[in-house]
This record gives C-alpha cells, structure tokens and sequence, in this order.
C-alpha cells in the first residue's frame, strides 16, 4: 500500500476546502471467525470519499457492526487492507489509532462515575493537552451539540436524558477533532422525536465540520436523511448497491434493495428535495402594515391573487389574508400576527407538503434568511417540480468503489489512495 | 464487682487491647482488599475462575474459624503473623469474591466504549472498571470488617492480641471474680468497635464514590 509514511504522525485529513474528514478505503477486508461457515465479512472493499456520511444498513447479522470496527480496529480484519488518509491502519498501534477516530455507539456509551466535561477530555486527557486547553474544547463540544456548558459540563450522565447522552457521546467523540467519526445505531435507544432532532443536529454540525463519518444504521428512513451514499449489505457484507440515496431510491439495484427501501420510495425521496431547490417558488401579492388596502385589492386582481401576503417592517410574513378579510377589517392593512404557515427555504419537501395539507390556500409560504419572505410554494407546482427532477442524479465527481470481488479490490489499490 | 469498677480498674490494659484488636483488623482488612482486588482483577474475566472464587469462597466461609485459626497455627506457629494471616484469610474469601462479582458486573459496553477511545487495559481497568466495581468492592470490604472482628476476638483465644484475650479468660474463669465483667466487657468492645469501624468505613465509600453512581 501508499503507506510511505508509516511515522506516529496523526491522522489528518484537513483541507482547504473546509473538508476536515479523511477518505476512507477498505480493500478486501475479510473477518472470519473460527467454526463459522462463512466468513462474517466477506472480501469487502469500499471506498469512502473524505468529508462524507456514508449509511451502512442491511439486515441483522450481515457485517455492519464488524466492518465499522474493523476500521478503528476494534475487531481485527482476517485479511485485507485498511487505509485512512492513505495511512495503512493496521500498521498503527491499536490504541493510538483510536484516539485518532471518533467513535459513538448507542445511548452513549458514557461512563456514569464520570462528569460530562471528565467523559468529554478522556481522549484529549489522553493526549496529553493542558488542563485549560481540555476544559475550553469540553465547553465548546458542548456547546457545538447545542448543551449549555454551564448547566451540563458538571452533571453526571444518570441526570441526563437519553438524548442529552446522546448528544454527550457526540462531543466526547469529537473531542480531539478526529477526521473519522464511526457511528453504530447512535440514535437507535432514543424516540422518534429525539431521534428526529438528533439527526437534524448532526447533519448541522457535519455542514460545520466536514468529517468523513461512517454510520451504521438498521433504520432505512435514517440513512435516506443522514447519508451523502448508502452502502446495502448483504449476507457477509456483499455490497449489493453503493449509491446516492436519491439513486437508491429511485434505481434499487435489485428485488432485496427494493423489498429493504420498502414501500414509498417517491414519498421518501421527498425527504431528499429541500424546498430551495425545486426552482417552483411563486411570486404572490405581497402587503407591508400600513398600506392601503384598495391598493393591494387592486395590485393582488390585477394578477388573480384572492389572498396577499402580509409582511412586517422586517420583511418577514406576518400572515396570508384573503383579499376580503383585509376588506372587512377597515382601509389600512393592520399589524396582527396570525398563524402564518411558513417553511423554511432549507427544509425539506416533505415538510413543506405537511404544511401545504395543512394550509386553506394548499399553498406554504417560503422564507429565507432571517425568516424573510421569499415567495410561495402552491402544491401542484411543487408535484410537476418532483416529477421532473425525480431519479436525478445530484451526484458529482467520481463514483466510488465499492465491491466484494477481485475487480473492485484492484481498482482501489491500483487507484492508490493518494 | 461491678462492671464500671472491672473497666475502670484496668483502663489502660483494655485500652492498648482495643487498640491491638482494631489495629490487627485493620491491617488484615488492608492486607485483604490488597489481595483481594488483585485476584478479582486476575480472576473476573474468565468464566471458570469466577467460578473458582464463589466456590472457594462460599466453602471457606462455612469452615468454623477455630479449625482455621488452629491449622494456621499449626503452619505458621504462633504469634502476630498467625492471627494476621488467619484473619487476613477470612477477609480475603468475602473481598475477593465482591471483587470479581463488582468486576464482571461492569457494563461490557462501556468497556468497549473504553477501547473504543483509544484507552489501553490498564487504563479501563483504573478508570472505569476499579471505579464501577468499587461500591461492590467496598460492601465487601465492610462486611468482612464486621466478620473479622469477631474472627479477631477467636484468633486471641488460641494466642494473639486484642480483646479476644478479655473474652475467653472471662469464659474459662465463669463464676470467678470479675469473670462475667471481662468476658462481658470484651464482647461490648467488639461490638461498639465494628459500629465504629462500619461507620469509617461508610463515610469512606461516600468520599471514594463518584457522585454519579451512589445509590
Ligand atoms: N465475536 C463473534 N464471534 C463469532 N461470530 C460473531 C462475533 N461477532 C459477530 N459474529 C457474527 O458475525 C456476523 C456479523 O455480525 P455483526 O455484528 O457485524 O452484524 P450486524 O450487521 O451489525 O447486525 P445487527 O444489525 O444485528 O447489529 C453475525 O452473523 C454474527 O453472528
Ligand atoms: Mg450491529
């Protein structure tokens, strides 16, 4: 392997593009264990692009949880290469290697005799950082994982909530700012709702940090939100697709992705479209507090508007009258807030649709920053703009890897990883 | 005689002999939480030695302590070292086990966890599995505290110091003189003592538990 620099140096995948991960290849990998037919993971290889989230799901006992610990060494490979910023790892020393990757399992795995800030510096202890460096970073994790520091830092995890843990498991994981984060089932012992906000957090801080994370997860629904590409496994950890969850919904590579993506793969890839870049946004007649009401009457007939949108001196909308409702309430459009339905440009189409149900116009206003106005999103136009941009790609630059025969390995060593 | 005038009379002796009986169940308890911690460590991992640690553990307690005392004696011969050994032996059976049962108790997650960050055997062993196991550890520690100090008392009788010497000269003596009062104030000391004891030994499991896993 490329593993010319086989010194103690840490691993480090810091790029000018703000990409902080380090690309991930794992060549061949088997783990057989003894008196098992076949082996648990089966000549795998993968190639995990620097800066992303890539999804492992499959069923239970297909070789997730084993090819995610092979990569920190946690379980040792029988066979294979694995290399992290084209560093072979199995040429490092286990615990070393470790303190270098983040790694998160389910509920935490926090150690109850500790404080939050003591289970947070571990790695960080362990490397040896000053006192005052280790206390600044802890505060700052916690406060990156959205824990008020003051109030969190000193309590012990039993007077934590499961997704406070959670979040807590996170930091710690962050701690020494590795470029690899490995994840298995992390929000797997948290509810639906916890887990629903945990995952918009970590894409949150991904945006920020640009790790390369690899997460396994037997919820598909979860890898559709959280990956940037799915790996489904099979038995053994065949790779049976290694795609864009956009592709994986739209093409499943054969009937087992199919039956594994389950029902309501369009409705899923709704989740993937962000109201922003549907390009189906609507001018409509908008109304500043103060204005005239015979004139906005008379600008919203002029282009078939019934209803206007009402904005506060911020620009931001304050609610969506019918045209007669501002007729009925005197000459002046008034300053009242009402319950505007309003998205934001950044969420996704599934949540708007919910609104838009929800809305008398069938129709969701769109904001952007600071809440601003933007225009708004009327249900049928947001069905045609599906329509026509479903099972596109979205994908840029190579395709990577992935594969359980000798092609696949070659390609990936042949390719050199750097 | 009265038993005020018995204690009274021989303050000072009863005093150092209190002493000598604290002092070697002390230092036997110190020695066997020592020993103890180290076997569980050695012994927690392996399914047929924790065996071996409840069985040695639950037989050796059911042996009667004289029989005990006499064949440590018997090969050690007699004196300080004697007593010491053969209580240190009682405390060593009840520490032990809590050892391994506090040590195998310990959450194989947050082991992992722990190897996951990238900290080495004796690093989880310190500072997460000695930790965890050690409200256990501890309640053993105490309730061989309690036993040895009557152990300590039966080990006097055969020779040794402490106020197993008060008891027993009491009991062979019964009818005599002030026998009733030695044997009677020997026996409350013992008592009043492993309160005592138990009582240190709690304020220490409150100060050596983290506050994140106290009861
Ligand atoms: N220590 C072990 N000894 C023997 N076999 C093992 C061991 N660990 C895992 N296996 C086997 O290896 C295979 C893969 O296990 P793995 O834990 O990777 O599955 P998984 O995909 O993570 O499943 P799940 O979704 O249930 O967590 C399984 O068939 C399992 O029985
Ligand atoms: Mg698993």
């Amino acid at each position: 392997m490329p593993d010319s620099t086989a010194s103690a140096g840490p691993l480090d995948g810091h790029r000018p593009d703000g990409v902080s991960g380090a690309a991930i290849d794992l060549v061949g990998v088997t783990k057989s264990y003894p008196g098992q037919g076949g082996a648990a993971v089966d000549r795998i290889s993968l190639q995990i692009p620097a800066g992303e989230i890539v999804m492992l799901v499959g069923p239970s006992g297909c070789g997730k949880t084993t090819t995610l610990k092979m990569i920190n060494r946690l379980i040792e490979p029988t066979s294979g290469t694995i290399t992290i910023d084209g560093r072979d790892v199995l040429s490092l020393d286990g615990d070393e290697l470790r303190r270098q990757i983040g790694y998160v399992i389910q509920a935490g795995g926090l150690f109850p005799h500790m404080s939050v800030a003591t289970n947070v510096g571990i790695v960080p202890g362990m490397l040896r950082w000053e006192k005052k460096r280790i206390a600044e970073r802890t505060d700052e994790l916690l406060e990156l994982v959205g824990l008020d520091p003051a109030k969190y830092r000193d309590r012990y995890p039993g007077e934590l909530s499961g997704g406070q843990q959670q979040r807590v498991g996170v930091a710690r994981a962050l701690a020494a700012d590795p470029p690899v984060l490995l994840m298995d089932e992390p929000f797997g012992a948290v509810d639906p709702i916890t887990r629903q906000r945990l995952q918009d957090e970590l894409l949150r801080i991904q945006d920020e940090l640009r790790k390369t994370i690899v997460c396994v997860t037997h919820d598909f629904d979860e890898a559709v939100k959280l990956g940037d590409r799915i790996v489904v496994l099979g038995e053994g950890a065949r790779v049976v697709q290694y795609d864009t969850p956009a592709q994986v919904l739209a093409h499943p590579a054969d009937p087992f992705v199919e039956d594994f993506v389950g029902s309501g793969a369009a409705l899923k890839a709704l989740t993937l479209t962000r109201v922003g870049e549907l390009e189906a946004l609507q001018e409509t007649t908008t109304a500043r507090v103060g204005d005239a009401v015979a004139d906005v009457v008379a600008r919203a007939r002029a282009v078939g508007d019934a209803a206007a949108v009402v904005l506060d001196d911020r620009g931001r909308p304050q609610r969506w009258p019918w045209l007669r409702q501002l007729q009925a309430e005197g000459d002046v459009v008034l300053d009242r807030v009402e319950d505007v339905l309003s998205v934001d440009r950044r969420a996704t189409l599934n949540a708007a649709l919910d609104a838009m149900l929800g809305s008398r116009y069938g129709g969701v206003v769109v904001t952007g920053k600071n809440d601003v106005y933007e225009g708004v999103l009327f249900l049928q136009t947001a069905i045609d703009a599906v329509a026509t941009t479903r099972g596109g790609s979205g994908d840029d630059g190579p395709v990577p890897v992935a594969g359980n025969d000798e092609d696949a390995a070659r390609a990936l060593a042949g390719e050199g990883a750097s | 005689m009265d038993l005020w005038d018995f204690v009274a009379e021989r303050r000072e002796q009863i005093a150092f002999q209190a002493f000598q009986h604290v002092s070697l169940v002390v230092q036997s308890v110190l020695l066997a939480t020592a020993l103890g911690v180290a076997l569980g460590v050695v012994c927690h991992r392996r399914a047929w030695a924790r065996g071996l640690a409840a069985t040695v553990s639950s037989v050796g307690l059911t042996l009667p302590a004289l029989a005990v005392i006499a064949v440590v004696y018997g090969a050690t011969g007699q004196g300080v070292t004697a007593a010491v050994s053969a209580v240190t032996l009682y405390a060593l059976l009840v520490i032990w086990r809590n050892a391994v049962v506090g040590l195998s108790g310990v959450d194989g997650q947050l082991l992992e966890a722990a190897r996951g960050l990238g900290m080495g055997a004796t690093r989880r062993l310190l500072r997460v599995q000695l930790p965890l196991a050690w409200p256990v550890i501890l309640s053993g520690v105490r309730v061989s505290t309690q036993m040895v100090m009557g152990i300590a008392a039966i080990a006097a009788y055969v020779t040794g110091p402490g106020l197993g010497g008060l008891i027993f000269t009491g009991l062979t003596r019964l009818g005599g003189a002030g026998a009733l009062e030695s044997a009677l104030t020997g026996t409350v000391l013992v008592v009043l003592l492993a309160l005592v004891l138990d009582l240190l030994l709690v304020l220490l499991g409150r100060a050596t538990t983290s506050r994140g896993i106290r009861a």
